[in-house]
C-alpha cells in the first residue's frame, strides 16, 4: 500500500476546505485509474455490482481494438500496394502507425483537456465516456486528414456536440459522429473524393484510390471481390473497412451486454431488407449492388456496431431500440441510393435518428401511459 | 383459486451466509427500543415520560397528524430514556424490562360480532393498527380509507433473507386468526404470495386466495405480486402486512395480549453462526450475536431488513420494528488497485459480463459495501429494465421523479412501486444511481401533493 499512501499524500492539498479543492476533480480522474476508490454505500442498496462506467468503457475500447489494429495494417497495405513497393506485414504496420497513433494522440489531448476543464469548472467528476469518443474519432477519419483539423474537430464535437447540452449522458447527437460531420462540411476536399483514402496518394501518380461506394456513384464498375470487402483490404476511413474485425467487435459487445444486440440487428435487417428491394428495383449501379455488399462495404457495419448502439444518443426503451436501430439501417440505404453528394449514408443517417430517437421513445412511453390509462378506466367500467 | 405467476426479469443473488434452519432463543435483551422514524411520515406525540412504568401493550405514543393511531411498549418496564436528534425530533424511546413481563389485557368479543369500524378502533388500540401498510406511498395504512385488497407475500426472494415458513413454525393457528381479522377490513379479498415450489402450511390457509409466485427475485415483494395481481390505479388503496405480523395480529385477538414476538434471520458472512432468533420488537442487535461478532464489529456493516433495502445500524441500536432479518456483511472502505478493467476482480458478483463471475454459477459470494465505483450520469440504458419485472419504465419514471413531474410521474406508475422494488435498479446501476432514495422522496412529495 505504499504507492496508495504517496498518492494520499499528493492528494491532500485537493481536499475538502484546502487550497487546491477546486481541481479535485481533475487529481480524482487520475487517481481513480490506479484504484476503484474506498467509497462504500451510503444509501439505497448496500451491495453493488462491480460494473461501473469506466469498466464498460474500457470494454467498448477492447472491442475497438482489432478494428484499430487491421485499420492500421490497411492504412501501410494500400500505401504500399499503390507505390508498387515490395512490402512485409511489419512495413504496413509501421507505416499505418506513423499516421494514425499521432492521430489519436491529438483527439485524446485535446478532447481530455476539454473534458478536464469542464469538471473543474463544473465542479463533477471526469467522466468517461471520452476515452470511446476520442478513439472513434481517429478511426473514422480519412487518413491523411491534417492533425489541426482532427483538433479542431474534436474541439467542436466536444462543446457543440456535448457539453453545450450539459455534458455526458445529455447529448443529443454521437460526439464522435458530430467530429467526422463537422469536419466533412467544413473540410470537404480532405473527406471525400478519390484522393484522401489512401495515405500520402497525393505523391503517387495515377493513384485509384476510390471507395467503393465512391465508384459506384460515380457509375463505375467495383474491381474488389467480396471476400476482400469482407476482410476490408479495400480503401475507406482508417478502421472502417474491415467487416470481420468489426463483427469481432459486435461479438464482444453483445457478449458482455454493453451493445445494445437490439439496435445492431435492427439496423442489419433495415439495411438488408431495403437492399433487396432496391435489388429487385435496380435503377443505378448502387440500386443493383447487392445488398449483400451494402452490408459490408463503407461504414455501414462499423457506424452500426459502434456508433448507432452509444446509449446515450440512441432510442433508449427497448422496444424504440429496435425502430430506431432497422431505420438506421434504412436510412443508411436510402442515402446512399438516392443522393449521389454521399455515396456514405450511414454517418448522416445515425445522425439523423439521433435527432428522432426521443421521438421514437416518446411514442414507446406514451404507449406505456396509453395501457395503464385503459386499465384503470376497464376497472370504472366493471363498477360502474 | 390459484393463479400462477412467473417472474422471469430479476436477479436472485447469493451470498455466504444465509441462516440456518435453526430456531433458538435469543437473551433477553438488556433494553427494547421503539424508533419513530420505523415509521414513515409519521411524527410522533410522546403519551409517557422518561421514568414511567408501562406494561407490555401500553401507549407510548401517538401519531400526530392521525391521532387514532397508536404505538405501545413491546415490553413490560420502565421508560429509560426518549433520546431526541436535531429539532428535537424524537428518535429512540428506550423501554429497560422488567422481569415480570406484564400484559396489559383487552377483553374482546367473538370475531363475528365486530362489524368493521369497531374492528378498526380495537386494532388501533391496541398496537397492532401500524403492522398494516398501505400502497401507494408505502406508509402506516389510513384507518379512514378502505383497501381495495389486502396482500400478503409469504416468501423473501432477496438475498440472505428470511424464510417465514421457519419464522412462523408453532404460529401456524395465529396466522389463520389473523386472516380472518383482515377479511373483516377489506370488501376485496385478502391475497396471499405463495412460493410455488414449497409444499409449506400457507397453501393450506383458508379465507384468502392463493397466487403461485415462482422466479428470481424480487418475485418475493409484495409490490410485484400487487403489480400482476390487482395492479394499483390512481386513488386505489391497497393494504400489504408481513407475514409475522399477521400472527401477531392474530394472537392478540386470541388472548387480548400484545404479545410483540419476532424471528429474527441473522445472516451474512460477517456472524459465526447464522441462525433464527426468537426475540422481541425493538431488541438490541448486540443482544443477537455472539461475542465474536461483536468483537468484530467495527469490520462489518449491519442492517436491519435485507442487504439491498435495510437499513444501516449500529451494533448498539435496535431490530426495527417491521425487519425479520437482520444482515451483517463486511465493510468495502479499501481500494482496489486498477478494479475497473474488464475482466479482472471475479469474485465480485455481477450481472453484466464485462466481470467473469457468471462463470462460477452459483456460487456463494461473500460480498462487502464498496460501491464499486463512483456515481457518473446516467449512461448505460436497459439494465434497469432487466430487473424490474413490471410494465413501468423504470429509467423514465427516475428521470420524471428526479424533475418532480407530478403529473407524469403518475402516468408512469409511481403509485406502483415502492422504494424496496428498485432495490436491484440501485444494485445493478453502472452510474450508481440511488434509486430508491429517489423513489421514496418522490412517493414523499406526492403524498404531501396528493394524500
Amino acid at each position: 500500500m505504499n504507492l496508495r499512501n504517496t498518492i494520499d499524500q499528493i492528494k491532500k492539498p485537493f481536499g475538502k476546505g484546502q487550497k487546491l479543492e477546486r481541481f479535485a476533480p481533475a487529481i480524482n480522474a487520475l487517481d481513480t485509474f490506479l484504484y476503484v476508490p474506498n467509497h462504500t454505500t451510503q444509501k439505497g442498496a448496500h451491495i453493488r455490482d462491480a460494473v461501473d462506467l469506466k469498466r464498460t468503457m474500457i470494454t467498448v475500447i477492447i472491442a475497438l481494438v482489432p478494428a484499430l489494429i487491421y485499420g492500421i495494417y490497411n492504412t501501410g497495405y494500400q500505401y504500399f500496394i499503390q507505390t508498387g513497393e515490395a512490402f512485409t506485414f511489419l512495413d504496413a504496420l509501421i507505416h499505418g502507425s506513423w499516421k494514425i497513433l499521432p492521430m489519436i494522440a491529438v483527439s485524446y489531448g485535446v478532447g481530455l483537456a476539454i473534458e478536464f476543464a469542464f469538471a473543474v469548472y463544473r465542479g463533477h467528476e471526469v467522466n468517461e465516456g471520452y476515452l470511446v469518443t476520442g478513439l472513434l474519432i481517429p478511426m473514422i477519419m480519412p487518413v491523411d486528414i491534417p492533425l489541426w483539423m482532427v483538433g479542431i474537430s474534436v474541439a467542436f464535437a466536444v462543446f457543440i456536440g456535448k457539453e453545450a447540452f450539459g455534458g455526458t449522458g445529455m447529448n443529443i447527437l454521437n460526439p464522435a459522429l458530430t467530429a467526422r460531420a463537422f469536419a466533412f462540411f467544413a473540410y470537404p476536399t480532405y473527406m471525400s473524393g478519390n484522393q484522401v483514402w489512401v495515405s500520402e496518394a497525393s505523391a503517387v501518380d495515377g493513384i485509384s484510390g476510390e471507395t467503393i461506394l465512391g465508384s459506384l456513384a460515380s457509375g463505375n464498375e467495383v474491381s474488389y471481390s467480396i471476400f476482400e470487402m469482407f476482410m476490408g483490404s479495400i480503401p475507406g476511413s482508417i478502421a472502417e473497412t474491415s467487416t470481420l474485425w468489426v463483427l469481432v467487435g459486435a461479438l464482444i459487445l453483445i457478449f458482455t451486454g454493453v451493445g445494445s444486440w437490439r439496435i445492431m440487428v435492427g439496423g442489419v435487417i433495415g439495411a438488408a431488407v431495403v437492399g433487396m428491394l432496391f435489388n429487385l428495383w435496380g435503377a443505378n449501379e448502387l440500386m443493383s449492388f447487392h445488398w449483400i455488399n451494402h452490408l459490408i462495404v463503407g461504414g455501414f457495419a462499423f457506424g452500426v456496431v459502434f456508433m448507432a448502439t452509444d446509449p446515450v444518443s440512441a432510442a433508449q426503451t427497448t422496444k424504440g431500440k429496435w425502430i430506431y436501430g432497422i431505420l438506421v439501417g434504412v436510412f443508411c440505404i436510402l442515402i446512399r441510393v438516392f443522393n449521389p453528394a454521399y455515396p456514405e449514408g450511414v454517418m448522416l443517417a445515425i445522425l439523423l435518428m439521433n435527432v428522432f430517437a426521443p421521438t421514437i421513445d416518446h411514442y414507446v412511453v406514451q404507449a406505456n401511459i396509453k395501457r395503464r390509462k385503459n386499465r384503470m378506466a376497464n376497472v370504472t367500467l366493471k363498477t360502474a | 383459486m390459484s393463479n400462477d405467476i412467473r417472474i422471469k426479469k430479476g436477479l436472485s443473488i447469493k451470498l455466504k451466509g444465509a441462516a440456518e434452519n435453526i430456531v433458538i432463543k435469543a437473551p433477553i435483551s438488556p433494553t427494547v427500543c421503539i424508533k419513530p422514524t420505523d415509521f414513515h411520515s409519521v411524527t410522533p406525540k410522546m403519551v409517557v415520560k422518561e421514568g414511567d412504568r408501562v406494561k407490555a401493550g401500553d401507549e407510548i405514543f401517538f401519531s400526530k397528524y392521525l391521532d387514532s393511531i397508536r404505538f405501545v411498549s413491546p415490553v413490560s418496564g420502565t421508560i429509560q430514556e426518549i433520546k431526541r436528534g436535531d429539532k428535537r425530533k424524537i428518535l429512540e424511546i428506550v423501554v429497560k424490562p422488567d422481569a415480570s413481563n406484564v400484559f396489559k389485557s383487552t377483553k374482546l368479543k367473538d370475531l363475528d360480532a365486530y362489524s368493521s369500524d369497531e374492528l378498526k378502533s380495537v386494532l388501533l388500540k391496541s398496537g397492532c393498527w401500524p403492522f398494516i401498510k398501505q400502497r401507494p406511498y408505502d406508509v402506516i395504512a389510513d384507518p379512514n380509507q378502505s383497501p381495495k385488497s389486502i396482500f400478503i407475500s409469504t416468501f423473501s426472494t432477496a438475498p440472505l433473507a428470511v424464510d417465514y415458513q421457519i419464522a412462523l413454525t408453532g404460529q401456524e393457528n395465529d396466522f389463520q386468526v389473523g386472516i380472518d381479522v383482515l377479511n373483516k377490513l377489506t370488501e376485496g379479498s385478502v391475497h396471499l404470495g405463495v412460493q410455488s415450489d414449497t409444499t409449506s402450511f400457507f397453501t393450506e390457509v383458508k379465507n384468502v386466495e392463493i397466487h403461485k409466485v415462482s422466479g428470481v427475485h424480487p418475485a418475493g415483494n409484495v409490490g410485484i405480486q400487487i403489480h400482476h395481481i390487482d395492479p394499483i390505479n390512481a386513488g386505489e388503496r391497497v393494504w400489504v402486512i408481513n407475514p409475522e405480523d399477521v400472527a401477531i395480529l392474530g394472537r392478540f385477538f386470541q388472548t387480548g395480549k400484545f404479545e410483540a414476538q419476532r424471528t429474527i434471520a441473522l445472516a451474512g458472512s460477517g456472524v459465526a453462526k447464522p441462525v433464527y432468533l426468537k426475540t422481541v420488537i425493538g431488541a438490541t442487535i448486540a443482544s443477537l450475536l455472539q461475542a465474536e461478532d461483536i468483537e468484530n464489529a467495527p469490520k462489518h456493516r449491519f442492517i436491519n431488513g435485507d442487504v439491498l433495502s435495510g437499513e444501516t445500524v449500529s451494533v448498539n441500536n435496535y431490530i426495527g420494528f417491521y425487519n425479520n432479518s437482520v444482515s451483517v456483511i463486511p465493510e468495502g472502505n479499501h481500494y482496489r488497485m486498477f478494479g475497473w478493467l474488464p475482466f479482472v476482480n471475479n469474485n465480485i458478483h455481477s450481472m453484466s459480463r464485462t466481470s467473469l463471475s457468471w462463470l462460477f454459477g452459483k456460487r456463494e459470494y461473500v460480498a462487502n459495501t464498496n460501491l464499486n465505483g463512483e456515481d457518473r450520469a446516467l449512461v448505460v440504458t436497459g439494465e434497469m429494465e432487466r430487473v424490474l419485472p413490471m410494465d413501468i419504465l423504470p429509467m423514465q419514471l427516475l428521470k420524471e421523479c428526479m424533475a418532480q413531474n407530478i403529473e407524469k410521474m403518475e402516468s408512469l406508475g409511481i403509485y406502483e412501486v415502492a422504494p424496496e422494488d428498485f432495490g436491484l435498479v440501485d444494485y445493478v446501476s453502472t452510474s450508481k444511481i440511488e434509486a430508491q432514495t429517489i423513489i421514496r422522496e418522490s412517493l414523499d412529495l406526492l403524498l404531501k401533493e396528493v394524500g
